[in-house]
């Protein structure tokens, strides 16, 4: 048992009702193996599924079949049965994920929604706040901008809460989905050394990068996601 | 650990119209639950069954007491309900004018429930409840106003601190930002969202506001026509929704 996060023939469609319950497969047996330390990077050209595949593996997104394995408190869980509060308590410990775009909560200062996560691990607050203004910092975004709420900052700034919101927890396993799409060439070496420290304390990182430099600096490996014929078929 | 609340079977129909039909759901201890759907579907009479307001016609409805202990909501005596809800629950209705007295001041809101669950010490009662005034963002100056010269969106947030004051470990919350301006609703919200976090408070919450569901639930309760079509992780109800009426829902609003 040497992997951190592990599919079991994962499948996943999507039945759209108001398209007279048309099903439209987008992933099917997908079989993926990431062990402690290893950053897999998927692969696949654009609409193979590669977001759908990072979704299912947060649980934002149901898996129509198969398993999704996790080390999960000393115990395996399967993330495609587990209930919602399960899935809650899974995301509070073990799986973090930086999406693409910051949802922003309205008025939360930026130091807030960053140690929100390493609050709810249990870490006090005044510890919670020193790691996330520490990491804000590192990622360059100076210390006035942290008790503003991010809703006005620029889509870079906005990338960067994100990073930071998803990077300081340590959570065991780490999804991101094109975590550089909006830096400049600075904050993409910070990200670069982010993942790598991620990768030597034994984080399990699942990645999507359209910048092939930074998939080269941080992936071991890549994971080819085939495109399927997405043509829906009413069933 | 077990739920504060779980009902089961839940059926009830007004004549030849039905309310709820065979409706289950379970209320666990920090977890916020928005039960949503359009006008009719059934969600205020569930949110108005399971906080002991009305009986159903079938099923059951469990509550567990900070002890431990398991009641059937409809078999405790009236003035056990009662107790329960100046205590452990709480509840905060659409309008204001329901959960306020208006013709006393905004302190003594506060304080009232305070001395209904024991408290005694005058000058106490009126440090706490300027302390709560406060923390839903009402300047404790105004502490002896009455509320009926407040606006909706301040009277709103007197009825949360009325009923937070006293740390139930439950509160249904029926449409709370209901009848506000949008920019009233976004502030009701967040400061919704603050308190729940902070207070590790279980709350029903009924809407038919997806934005308002997806900001601040852990769990949605999709119901139609008195059923619950699909329960689960709020961000996966939402983002990958099964039933054809959650579709239906999820994309006919703007963004949510």
């Amino acid at each position: 048992m040497t992997w951190a996060l592990r599919t079991e023939h994962l499948d996943k469609s999507f039945v759209m009702h108001l398209q007279g319950g048309a099903r439209m497969p987008v992933l099917a047996a997908v079989e993926l193996e990431v062990r402690p330390g290893e950053c897999v990077a998927l692969a696949g050209v654009s609409g193979a599924g590669k977001s759908t595949l990072l979704r299912c593996l947060y649980g934002n997104y149901g898996a129509s079949g198969g398993r999704i394995l996790l080390r999960h408190a000393d115990d395996t869980v399967d993330l495609a049965t587990a209930d919602a509060r399960l899935v809650r308590a899974i995301r509070r410990r073990t799986l973090g994920y930086v999406s693409q775009f910051l949802r922003v909560i309205p008025r939360v200062p930026t130091l807030d929604i960053v140690a929100e996560p390493m609050r709810a691990m249990g870490l006090g607050a005044d510890a919670a706040r020193q790691r996330a203004a520490a990491l804000l910092l590192r990622l360059n975004m100076p210390a006035h901008l942290h008790s503003l709420p991010p809703a006005t900052f620029s889509g870079g700034e906005q990338q960067r809460v994100n990073l930071a919101r998803g990077f300081a927890p340590e959570f065991p396993v780490l999804l991101l989905d094109e975590p550089t799409a909006s830096l400049d060439a600075a904050n993409r070496d910070v990200v670069v050394a982010l993942i790598g420290e991620a990768k030597r304390r034994g984080t399990a990182i699942v990645g999507v990068f359209h910048d092939t430099e930074v998939r080269d600096r941080v992936a071991d490996r890549l994971f080819a996601v085939a495109a399927m014929d997405r043509t829906p078929c009413v069933t | 650990m077990s739920p504060l609340l779980a009902a089961q079977g839940l059926g009830l129909r007004f004549g030849t119209v039905i309310a709820l039909d065979d409706v289950a759901v379970e209320i666990w201890p920090g977890e916020v639950v928005a039960i949503v759907g359009e006008s009719g579907s059934g969600k205020t009479t569930l949110l108005r069954v399971l906080s002991g307001m009305m009986p159903p016609q079938a099923g059951r409805v469990l509550y567990r007491d900070p002890e431990g202990g398991q009641h059937s909501l409809f078999d405790m005596p009236e003035i056990a309900l009662r107790r329960l809800h100046r205590s452990d629950w709480g509840f905060v209705y659409q309008n204001p004018r329901d959960g306020l007295r208006l013709g006393i001041s905004a302190g003594g809101n506060i304080g009232e429930r305070l001395m209904a669950a024991g408290h005694r010490n005058y000058g106490h009662i009126r440090a706490i409840a300027a302390e709560w005034l406060a923390r839903v963002e009402i300047d404790p100056g105004r502490i002896d106003t009455l509320p009926r010269n407040f606006s909706g969106g301040m009277q709103q947030r007197l009825q949360i601190a009325r009923t937070l004051v006293t740390s139930p470990r439950l509160v249904f919350m029926d449409e709370p930002t209901g009848g506000l301006d949008v920019s009233v609703q976004a502030r009701l919200l967040d400061m919704i969202r603050g308190l729940v976090a902070e207070l590790d408070l279980a709350v029903l919450l009924v809407t038919h506001d997806i934005s308002a569901a997806r900001l601040l639930a852990h769990r949605i309760v999709v119901m139609q026509q008195g059923r619950v079509v699909e329960a689960g992780l709020t961000d996966r109800v939402l983002d990958d929704p099964q039933h054809p009426y959650t579709q239906l829902l999820t994309t006919s609003v703007l963004s949510a």
